[in-house]
């Protein structure tokens, strides 16, 4: 027996040794990056997540693109395009000899065929959908051929982040030819324009692209891309470490610090279009009081939650718009930390230890660390005299009670925004008619005309420095009638070996690798 | 025999039948739905309305149920909202990698089970038992996510000796060795507590029979102990443990949920756990009739072999 024991153990040990070490090691001259969930789709215009987006970016290329390190709009697939006067028939001149990877041209008629199949029910490839982002493009009426490299974008109302919502991933342009020969399978067999091609989709395994040498930009360095879904943080955090990746994005902020410290490892950081806010009850309750709202801004230790709760990865929140778009000049500052006044608005008010219910996540698409911010949020309304009640959901649970309004349920909700405009968030949350029985996501009922007026103004306005005055307004009144608690700003953050160059975070949360070199 | 296989085959059927109305009651009765899941911020009621027409959600639910169960009779299982993929394909690709991990977690536990149980009862009070005892004892109640972690630090981040997660190396991998290499960790992680529960019952199994009439006098004749132990005894005690690794292929099924999110192993488990946030019923269905057959079937096998090996049950 104790022979047999032996024996056993000897083999064991054997089978460790026998097997050659170091089998965590990325390939020569090909990047592999970490991603946080399989895609669902590789069809743009298919998918909403940021995690989807990072891959599709390298595989297509829209009419237009966000130049490096701004959310501003520079040409891509089109070299340029004209406005009208009135604003509502934009005009672009497309690049020429452009092929889409499976070898078929890019020209008028395939811009064409892109917006149609998102937009038109009678499509004949509408059913390779649905495309829940397409209303992005609703104030398109119609998309015309003027010529071969000429197309003309008709929208029925004049709509400024039009030239914007091009540039996102919703805008990207993809192979007529190859939607036509996969139908609703396009999604696993893209074909686009972009600087890496498609190569393999193994599930929940990887995604890999190879270099487009043909590609119009200047063929990208690296061979070939590989995106990792690893969903449990601790393990891609491990598999970063243990060498098995060369790109980790959205590190939690536990381990930034122990990654900082690395020297084989650098940390890249972002500020971008993200808000992380609380919504109040406009309507009923406590919260009807704008100086009971006021209170809450003040009674949150905002600084304690971006430094400690998440570790420096986020910014304290001013307001609706991010300053992300910092073509918006806005001088409007953040809530102090003021207890003191807290508990005096709320005397002000006539208010003593209100009661509140707040609707707390436990996760989700940019909610960051939702239920220690929750419980924190808590602790430091509870000090100046609020008598909070915690209620928490599961995501989509959650989005389900909040979208249809708090009326008669909560005093306040939880909520993140990542937006690529500054028109989207306030448009969709803060305007009288975006109340959720006419379909918008007010869940806090918040109506302020001169706000309604203002946005409608600004969304019109072709004239960039016109609008950024409309919308340091918007961020004025809004930060003044608090119908938020307006908490951060999120710091998107990545981790790279220290053998990758020339990597970016762009403030669009997108990822572009074509310029990385490892 | 052949026929009381073939009668629990066809007992399969009713079950499945019953599951998949179930899954689909339950489905529909848990707040949230695709079209949320899918708009995530953007789920307005228009849009929600948009995309439960496109996705054919705005039938009624007897009707949505009839409808997939008639496709199903006629092999289509639909296509995954979220995935926006054939149901089968998915489900069918994913389950080999899951069955790969169960299948040799499964032998694992159960040699490490039946070794381990027969030594320490045979050396009962030893240092061996002892041990074995005390190890048996911690790898069920440690809990094998933090297991998993815990070998992902030591195997693959301090010592590099193996992959950290995934089923293949990226670029050149592929071949046998390297599954391999990909299968020690999450399948020991996932062998360890059934291995544990196998142990204490073939110990206590075989403490039972040695001390019968016919050990004794297999002892008497003058046989080996080395024959006593193995061809008497534990035959005869291996024929109680036998269901029992039957229902711990249950456990490993159910265990690959979690050890697969761990190890990122592209199985059915982490599949199952991303389809039900995601409300995606039909992927949700395909995955569990699948599971849950194998599950039948993997007792369905224990039993069959319990019968060949105890002669009183096959009269």
């Amino acid at each position: 027996m104790k022979r047999l024991f032996h024996r056993a153990a000897f083999a064991a040990l054997l089978a460790l040794v026998g097997f050659s070490p170091a089998t965590a090691q990325t390939p020569p001259n090909v990047l592999v990056v970490g991603q946080i969930a399989e895609p669902k789709s590789l069809d743009p215009h298919a998918v909403t997540a940021t995690n989807d987006f990072r891959i599709l970016v390298n595989l297509y290329d829209g009419l237009v693109r966000y130049k490096d390190g701004t959310l501003e709009v520079e040409p891509a697939l089109a070299e340029n395009w004209t406005i009208s006067d009135d604003g509502k028939t934009y005009t672009f001149k497309l690049r020429q000899g452009v092929t889409f990877h499976d070898g078929s041209e890019f020209n008028a008629e395939a811009v064409k065929f892109n917006f149609d199949r998102m937009l038109k029910e009678d499509h004949p490839f509408h059913d390779t959908g649905p495309f829940p982002l397409s209303f992005n493009f609703s104030a398109v009426e119609a998309v015309n051929v003027i010529d071969d490299s000429t197309v003309e974008f008709k929208l029925n109302e004049p709509f400024a982040p039009f030239l914007s919502n091009l540039a996102y991933p919703t805008g990207l342009i993809v192979s007529p030819a190859a939607v036509e020969q996969h139908g609703k399978d396009f999604g696993r067999h893209p074909s686009g324009t972009g600087p890496f091609r498609f190569a393999e989709w193994k599930s929940n395994q990887l995604v890999a692209a190879e270099r487009n040498d043909a590609y119009w930009d200047g063929a990208p360095a690296l061979e070939a891309v590989v995106f990792r879904p690893i969903t449990d943080a601790n393990t891609r955090i491990a598999e970063m470490m243990a060498g098995g990746i060369d790109i980790m994005v959205e590190v939690p902020p536990d381990n930034l610090a122990s990654f900082r410290s690395d020297a084989n490892l650098n940390v890249v950081e972002q500020a971008g279009p993200h808000v992380w806010f609380a919504i109040l009850n406009t309507k009923e309750g406590p919260f009807a009081d704008k100086l009971v709202r006021q209170a809450a801004n003040f009674a949150v230790n905002k600084e304690t939650l971006v430094n400690d709760v998440l570790q420096g990865t986020a910014t304290v929140a001013a307001g609706p718009i991010p300053p992300a778009f910092n073509w918006v000049e806005s001088s409007v500052e953040p809530y102090p930390h003021d207890p003191e006044r807290a508990k005096q608005l709320l005397a002000e008010a006539g208010v003593e230890n209100p009661k509140i219910t707040f609707y707390v996540t436990e996760g989700g698409s940019g909610m960051l660390n939702p239920v220690t911010m929750g419980a924190a949020i808590q602790a430091d309304l509870q000090a100046v005299g609020f008598d909070v009640a915690i209620e928490t959901y599961e995501w989509n649970t959650f989005l389900g009670r909040v979208n249809e309004g708090l009326e008669g349920k909560a005093d306040m909700a939880e909520m993140a925004w990542m937006t690529n405009d500054p028109d989207t968030v306030p448009y969709l949350t803060l305007r009288t008619d975006a109340s959720p029985e006419n379909g918008g996501f007010n869940s806090g009922y918040y109506s302020n005309p001169e706000v309604d007026e203002l946005l409608a103004k600004a969304r019109t306005s072709t004239d960039q420095a016109e609008r950024a005055k409309l919308y340091a307004k918007v961020q004025e009144i809004v930060h003044e009638d608090a119908p938020w608690l307006f908490v951060a700003n999120w710091v998107q953050n990545a981790v790279t070996t220290a053998a990758v160059q020339g990597f970016k975070l762009q403030p669009s949360f997108l990822l572009h690798l074509k310029d990385v070199t490892k | 025999m052949p026929a009381y296989a073939a009668k629990r085959l066809l007992s399969v059927f009713p079950v499945l039948f019953g599951l998949s109305v179930i899954v689909f009651l339950v489905m529909s009765m848990i707040p949230g739905d695709p079209a949320t899941a899918i708009l995530g911020a953007y789920a307005t009621p228009e849009n929600v309305e948009r995309i439960n027409r496109d996705l054919g959600l705005d039938k009624p639910l007897v009707q949505q149920y009839v409808i997939w169960i008639g496709n199903v009779l006629q092999g289509d299982f639909g296509r995954s909202f979220a995935l926006n993929r054939p149901v089968l394909d998915e489900v069918l690709e994913r389950f080999q990698a899951t069955l790969v991990l169960a299948g040799v977690s499964l032998v694992l536990c159960a040699v490490i089970g039946l070794l381990a149980g027969v030594v320490s009862a045979v050396r009962q009070f030893g240092w061996a038992d002892k041990v074995i005892t005390f190890v048996v004892l911690a790898g069920i109640s440690m809990p094998s996510f933090w297991l998993g972690l815990i070998l992902i630090l030591l195997f693959a981040v301090k010592w590099r000796l193996l992959p950290a997660s995934g089923m293949y190396a990226i670029y050149g991998g592929g071949d046998f060795k390297d599954l391999l290499l990909h299968l020690i960790l999450p399948a020991t992680t996932l062998a360890v507590v059934a291995a544990g529960v196998i142990a204490r019952l073939t110990r206590a199994a075989m403490l039972e029979v040695l001390r019968q009439d016919f050990v004794r006098t297999a002892r008497a004749k003058g046989l080996p102990e080395r024959q006593v132990i193995y061809r008497h005894a534990f035959r005869a005690a291996v024929v109680s443990v036998i269901p029992v690794i039957g229902i711990q292929a249950g456990f490993v099924l159910g265990g690959a949920v979690y050890i697969e999110t761990v190890f990122q192993w592209p199985g059915i488990g982490a599949m199952l756990v991303n389809a039900i946030s995601t409300r995606d019923i039909l992927l949700v269905q395909g995955g569990v009739l699948v599971v849950a057959a194998s599950y039948v079937l993997f007792n369905l096998a224990a039993d069959m072999l319990q019968t060949m090996l105890d002669p009183r049950i096959r009269s």
